[in-house]
């Protein structure tokens, strides 16, 4: 990359017992970048437990921000700082605690962050908050990890703790998919390696830190490939002018370039890029500017003008989600989300699992409490366009907003749209569903059957179908395997994967349903959200929910496809009731056990779907 | 070293972020309004301000909290700014205490801060409905600044309660306000001083004579040089005022400003001056110096 970049957000990670402050206390100093007056402070003064003799700097007072804190001495929040370094980069450090209970902290410094500086105490190794800062700045998007292995100096420089530590940090980082990693070994108190080489490594051939700082660039932002324009204010001026005020927050666009607006898929192109300082013919990457179009199209403010990667509103997301609030997530309550500078009333739907920053292993959760890290999904109230976050974190991270006290309780990050709003106006057909059962004689719908693996859903509605079809009944079945062989290959078992497994055939039970003949869905679909989301899609009445009730040790001893066996041994972790959890319906049209008589349970739908 | 990172292209990235800030402010508040102390960071700001909503005059107005013990050129640079700018000012005071007779010499400068400036920001927020106040605080200014949000939330009563701030993400900015609350915004938290200078140097904008050297009538007291800038100034027994070659880093009430000897009388002068003195800035501020963090109680009571 050719352009340096002028200013690079830097977040450092680590506690106090890692010697974290005196780091950064020494970075300041180096670089100088403390006034005079601050440096004497930290000669002069000293506070309980510090070890550093008067008259020498403490460089740990140089960060210490709040009275509170200086008298507890412990950081409890995020402080931010500059430096300055020999080549005229700027880095503004967003520091964040080391303590457990504070990884919100840790999730805000990182949400800016270009690079990380997670500090490792050579002498005590690897932690397990090691492995959480790892995890948070992963989640975040934070680029580039350099693990500062500090206090070299208590472990007579040994090459071999370096790559020790390192080697664990690398497997973590892996696991986690970090772009990429680098490893320094330095003494903050005696300064090896921290401004310039120290010749007591000469093991080591890369840069000191500040040196690594320097010279960073990053990897290519990913979403060069899309222009995305959050428009924050509409300027309205003399002789008709109207733009849209806001920052570039990916990619790059042109004067004469189309755009679209992404709420609504209108589309116009750039005819002026407006600055105080005179139009431009491009702006780039983090410039503030105000665009005008070439003829008028409705926007305002929170909308997204885009161009390159698609971008579509959706009203249902799968996220990650930093719970930040002291109340615990609540199912089903209305929060603010804000997204760039939209903000519209949404509801998370349900909680898929929490992940256990230590070990990277999802846990099965129905709530999220402060400093929880999990995967949730969430409805909007309207559908609104979202980035997934590893593509844009400004259009792909949004907080959520508590209406009454108006405190941000959550912080998400958009992993995937799981439903689309396209920009598609349906056509209206005259002969529609109800026409074609007239003709067909019968009413057409859905019977939906949902349970467990082996729980009889195939076989019920197999029973039932024959007897609809001595009737004269036209049917068809849609079958879980049997979709998974053709139209659903491409999916898995993972809960996203599931929803979408839903999703699909519910829109081709609709389809068929339209042309008249009633459908059978035989299908595992273990969340009741994804059920929810299926039921929307036709009239009350048209939908019939039927429970498959079997017990799971029913099921496992039957396990007519051998499912049972291999998640038993441990081969299929996604299997619900087993690894992964099965929601059974609140309000079932119908229940029929598995255990039960086939041939009254085909009656029981037969009856169901004549009377609906 | 590598490539060298042009300054301007630093101050670009400011600018931008400023901008960003503005714009989100003037949006997504009922009734912002514009800090303006008349000082660098102020004239800076208002600066940013006029930029950010070009081709459109500023979309609110500009509050002065005047204590009347501001240097007389400031008075006279602030109106003569507004008129120029077509600015909507409105000025803040605390009619109550200055009725009392409250001077910087009648009260300690930590009971006069309170009631002449915090005071008077807080009625005028309150009498204006204000919801937003628009500053120019920076993080460098002070160690409790550092860990200050952009968008700092005030309780009822305008209490900055530092457990209840609102952690920021990326460039969204949760600006909702739960009744009674407001929200102070600073625009420029990621300036330094040196920044501001370098702006001011490349926007060639226009600041107050008072920041260059020019021979000016001043005491020395406790070390500290002090203007006399009216007849208001008690002299002591025997004090008579010297003409000395001064500037000032911050501009605020005269009897509260200590001024810097040096012949730096413009502005390339200047920031070569402050490249080599590293004395930070707030040093010259008489009202910061009572105890260690004593910025961070004032704030508590709802100073800037």
């Amino acid at each position: 990359m050719s352009g340096q970049t002028p200013v690079l957000h830097l977040v450092t990670c680590g506690s106090v017992d890692d010697g974290k402050s005196t780091l950064i206390g020494r970075l300041l100093v180096e670089t100088d970048s403390v006034p005079i007056d601050q440096l004497e402070y930290a000669r002069t003064t000293r506070r309980g437990g510090s070890t550093v003799p008067v008259g020498e700097v403490d460089y740990s007072l140089l960060t210490d921000g709040l009275e509170a804190e200086r008298e507890q001495g412990i950081t409890i929040d995020v402080a931010y700082r500059h430096l300055n370094l020999p080549n005229g980069r700027r880095v503004l450090i967003a520091d964040s605690p080391g303590h457990e209970q504070y990884t919100r902290n840790m999730a805000v410094a990182a949400s800016n962050g270009d690079v990380a500086v997670l500090l490792v105490d050579a002498a005590r190794g690897v932690r397990p908050q090691t492995h959480r800062h790892l995890t948070v700045c992963a989640l975040m998007g934070v680029q580039t990890i350099i693990v500062a292995v500090n206090k070299m100096d208590l472990v007579d420089y040994s090459h071999e703790v370096f790559e020790q530590v390192m080697g664990e940090v690398r497997t973590t980082a892996a696991r986690l998919g970090v772009q990429q990693i680098d490893g320094i070994p330095v003494s903050a108190v005696t300064g090896a390696n921290v401004a310039t080489k120290s010749n007591a490594m000469p093991w080591y051939k890369g840069e000191s830190l500040l040196g690594a700082l320097a010279i960073w660039e990053p990897l290519g932002r990913v979403a060069d490939e899309g222009f995305r324009f959050p428009v924050q204010f509409i300027v309205r001026a003399e002789g008709n002018f109207r733009g849209y005020a806001g920052t570039v927050v990916a990619g790059s666009i042109s004067t004469g370039d189309e755009v679209v607006v992404a709420d609504s898929g209108r589309t116009a192109k750039i005819a002026r890029i407006v600055t105080a300082d005179g139009d431009l013919g491009v702006a780039t990457y983090g410039q503030a500017v105000t665009l005008t179009l070439d003829h008028e199209v409705d926007v305002t403010r929170g909308d997204i003008l885009a161009a390159g990667t698609v971008l579509q509103p959706a009203d249902r997301f799968g996220v990650d989600m930093v719970w930040l609030g002291e109340e615990p997530l609540a199912h089903g309550r209305s929060y603010l989300l804000i997204s760039g500078s939209r903000s519209v009333p949404a509801t998370v739907t349900n909680v898929r699992h929490r992940l256990d920053v230590v070990s990277g292993h999802e846990h099965a959760a129905r709530v999220l409490n402060m400093n929880d890290i999990g995967r949730v999904e969430i409805a909007t109230d309207r559908p609104i366009p979202m980035d997934p976050y590893s593509l844009c974190r400004d259009t792909g991270g949004f907080l959520l907003v508590d209406r009454v006290t108006a405190d941000t309780v959550a912080a998400g990050l958009s992993r995937h749209a799981m439903r689309r709003a396209f920009n598609v106006v349906p056509h209206v057909y005259d002969v529609d569903h109800q026409a074609r059962a007239s003709l067909m004689g019968h009413p057409a719908r859905v019977v939906w059957l949902t349970g467990l693996s082996g729980s009889g859903k195939s076989t019920i509605a197999d029973a039932a179908v024959r007897k609809l079809h001595a009737m004269g009944i036209h049917t068809y079945v849609l079958d879980g395997d049997n979709m998974r062989t053709g139209l659903n290959k491409d999916l898995g078992f993972t809960p996203e994967d599931r929803a979408e497994n839903v999703r699909r055939v519910a829109e081709v039970s609709k389809l068929m349903r339209d042309s008249g003949v009633v459908v059978f869905v035989a299908l595992v679909s273990p969340f009741r959200s994804d059920r929810e989301s299926a039921a929307t899609l036709f009239d009350k009445g048209d939908f019939i929910e039927v429970f498959v009730d079997t017990p799971v040790d029913v099921c496992s001893e039957r396990d007519p496809k051998g499912l049972y066996a291999k998640a038993a041994a441990g081969n299929l972790p996604n299997m619900t009731g087993v690894g992964q959890a099965y929601e059974p319906p609140l309000n079932p049209d119908l229940i029929v056990h598995g255990t039960g008589d086939l041939d009254t349970s085909a009656d029981l739908l037969v009856a169901a779907i004549l009377e609906a | 070293m590598q490539q060298t990172v042009p300054y301007s292209a630093v101050l670009d990235e400011l600018e931008a972020e400023a901008i960003h800030i503005y714009r989100e402010s003037a949006a997504a508040f009922r009734n912002p309004v514009l800090l303006y102390s008349i000082g660098k960071d102020s004239s800076v700001l208002l600066h940013l301000a006029i930029k950010a909503f070009y081709p459109a005059p500023l979309p609110f107005p500009v509050m002065h909290i005047d204590t009347t013990w501001k240097f007389k050129e400031m008075i006279e640079f602030r109106d003569k700014r507004a008129n120029e700018l077509g600015l909507d000012l409105r000025i803040a005071q605390n009619l109550e205490a200055m009725a009392e007779g409250v001077t910087p010499f009648s009260h300690g400068t930590h009971e006069y801060t309170r009631l002449m400036k915090t005071v008077a920001l807080r009625e005028g927020i309150d009498r204006y409905e204000f919801d937003a106040a628009i500053g120019g605080a920076r993080r460098d200014e002070e160690r409790s600044r550092a860990k200050e949000r952009i968008f700092s939330l005030r309780e009822p009563g305008h209490r900055w309660d530092p457990r209840k701030q609102r952690p920021e993400f990326w460039r969204t900015a949760n600006t909702q306000l739960a009744p009674e609350q407001t929200m102070r915004v600073f625009p420029l938290s990621n300036w330094t001083e040196l920044d501001v200078w370098r702006y001011i140097e490349r926007e060639e904008i226009e600041i107050p004579g008072l920041y260059f050297a020019k021979e000016r009538p001043v005491v020395e007291r406790g070390g500290t040089l002090l203007m006399v800038d009216d007849d208001r100034f008690p002299l002591n027994e025997g004090e008579v005022p010297v003409m000395k070659s001064v500037r000032f880093r911050t501009l605020g009430c005269y009897p509260l400003s200590g001024a810097v000897e040096s012949t730096a009388d413009n502005l390339a002068d200047l920031i070569s001056e402050m490249e080599t003195s590293k004395v930070s800035e707030r040093s010259g501020r008489l009202i910061d110096g009572e105890g260690g963090g004593s910025m961070e109680a004032k704030k508590a009571e709802g100073y800037f």
